[in-house]
């Protein structure tokens, strides 16, 4: 693991009980690197996010983050769970929902003065997203566009060094995901910050990626875009024929040459 | 008593009806019931666990008339049984969300134990009557005394927990990454709704429950955009509903809970109506 690393996978296995989701996983993420998960469902994206966040335990090789055991609680990750939609009677306001990463992890009532300073970090935490105009907003009345933005934007309240999103794509319309994609790149850049997205659909992501991670058949493949997305290299993951077909504009659609693996939109 | 009339001014109505030492106790526990129902209930509707304090108020049933049927102060079986039933919940289930079959399971098991406890009672109809719709007319100054402390203790608690639990009510998942002990947090929360139930029977009864701990937050959160303020409002209608049914209740011949059910229940309409 060099200085520049930031997580490093030495043949970790990941599972529950006595399945086993992944293994043989090795790899190494550099700091400022901006990383798409991707693979089928069930594949384990999510899993290795549980991993790095300290929620659950590999089964065996060696997983660090920021050069040490990944530690619940680790303040330098911001985090946005895949969430699949917000009860829209929850009338409380974008701000609050924002707040809580200050607030929520110190025991004890709110005390005026504290809450004064959060909600003015939580404001500038949502004008960096380009989000302001939704601070007093209820929750349950925003689109799916203006969710994600809120929680990326709770996602960045304290200042990670290490973003993971789950599929903060779903749910949203072509035009939203493209837009969605430039801001976290943008924020990304600005503040420095590495960020592992995962995602059903490679096209959005394809302007801002560095590489790509891909999740299958208990194996995880990592390198370049056009290293892992391609027939030959997908075909060996998979154990069987798959075709990666790329139209003019360098849009992927990744095929089943004998039956459909995987489906993208 | 002998037959109160209602003079319309308020003050001497007040003044006559503050006379009577049963209704300075019904004043004083029911302030404090109504206080303790209205923060807890805002977080009940908002972890949506109205089914846990529907459970927790039968397991405080059974608890009662066994306390009853061995000749002690039925407030302490209240605890008893709603502390048992909040930890034997919490433990069957470890997710808050789908906690429901779990609960169902105590439920049955509770209401089938209070209903031995009380066929072995031989006078039981009125007690089982003032434990099902409350009956906080015959409270005397232990009860008082020991919702005031109890009250004072759920308010302590609850205020150690009020930011991680807030956390963990709105975002589960964010919580849990962040470090802090949601399965903790869970049984706490279910212990304060355990203790805020148990004071609760005594003003309203088991099966109206729902009118102080879930009525009024319902809709506090209609109308607030940030907890403390949803909070604040839903202390509001729990209490004025409370000192309403129990002034009005003292010049009608009709029933304390009936008044107070109604109130709350007339708010959340209005709240409802103003939002469509």
């Amino acid at each position: 693991m060099s200085e520049r690393d930031i997580i490093a996978a030495t043949g970790v296995a990941a599972g529950y009980g006595k399945s086993v989701v992944w293994k043989d996983a090795t790899f190494t993420i550099a700091r400022g690197e901006f990383v798409g998960v991707l693979g089928p469902n069930g594949a384990g994206k999510s899993t290795l996010f549980r991993l790095l966040l300290g929620l659950s335990q590999p089964m065996g090789g060696a997983l660090s983050v920021f050069g040490e055991k990944p530690k619940r609680g680790d303040q330098r990750i911001g985090y946005v769970p895949q969430r699949h939609s917000v009860d829209p009677e929850i009338v409380i306001e974008a701000l609050e929902f924002v707040r809580l990463v200050a607030c929520g992890g110190h025991w004890g009532f709110d005390l005026p003065m504290a809450v004064k300073q959060e909600r003015a970090e939580a404001l500038k935490a949502l004008r960096d997203v380009g989000a302001e105009e939704l601070a007093y907003r209820p929750l349950g009345s925003l689109s799916g566009g203006e969710l994600q933005r809120v929680f990326l934007a709770q996602a960045l309240s304290g200042n990670p060094e290490l973003l993971l999103l789950d599929e903060p794509l779903a749910n949203l319309d072509i035009r939203r995901e493209g837009e969605l994609v430039q801001l976290i790149k943008r924020v990304a850049e600005t503040r420095g910050v590495t960020v592992l997205l995962i995602a059903h659909n490679i096209n959005p992501l394809l302007p801002v990626l560095d590489r790509v991670m891909y999740v299958a058949n208990n194996r995880i493949a990592i390198g370049e875009p056009s290293e892992v997305l391609n027939s030959e290299s997908l075909s060996r993951l998979y154990d069987a024929p798959i075709e990666v077909l790329r139209d003019s504009r360098g849009r992927i659609a990744i095929v089943g040459a004998e039956e459909a693996v995987h489906h993208h939109e | 008593m002998s037959n109160p009339v209602f003079s319309l001014n308020l003050l001497t109505d007040f003044l006559g009806m503050w006379q009577y030492t049963f209704m300075q106790h019904a004043f004083e526990a029911g302030t404090m019931v109504a206080i303790i129902a209205g923060i807890i209930g805002y977080f009940v509707v908002l972890r949506r666990s109205s089914f846990a304090a529907h459970g927790l108020s039968h397991a405080g049933f059974t608890g009662a008339a066994g306390a009853v049927l061995f000749g002690l102060n039925p407030i302490f079986g209240l605890f008893a049984f709603t502390m048992g039933g909040a930890l034997l919940m919490a433990t069957l289930g470890k997710h808050a969300a789908n906690r429901d079959v779990q609960i169902g399971v105590v439920l049955a098991f509770m209401l089938g134990l209070g209903v031995l406890f009380i066929s072995l009672y031989k006078g039981y109809a009125t007690e089982a009557y003032s434990l099902l719709f409350g009956e906080i007319l015959g409270i005397s100054m232990t009860d008082v005394w020991i919702t005031l402390i109890a009250g004072i203790l759920v308010l302590a608690v609850f205020a150690v927990l009020y930011r991680p639990l807030l956390f963990t009510s709105l975002d589960e998942q964010v919580a849990e990454a962040k470090g802090v002990p949601i399965f903790g947090i869970g049984l706490a929360f279910m212990l304060l709704i355990a203790a805020a139930t148990s004071i609760a029977v005594q003003v309203v009864g088991v099966l109206l429950i729902f009118s102080l701990m879930v009525t009024p937050a319902a809709a506090a959160q209609l109308l607030a955009r940030r907890p403390v303020h949803g909070i604040l409002i839903s202390v509001l209608i729990a209490l004025l509903s409370t000192w309403f049914g129990l002034f009005v209740s003292f010049y009608l011949p009709y029933p304390v809970s009936f008044f107070i059910t109604s109130a709350t229940f007339l708010v959340y309409i209005l709240v409802r109506a103003a939002k469509i």
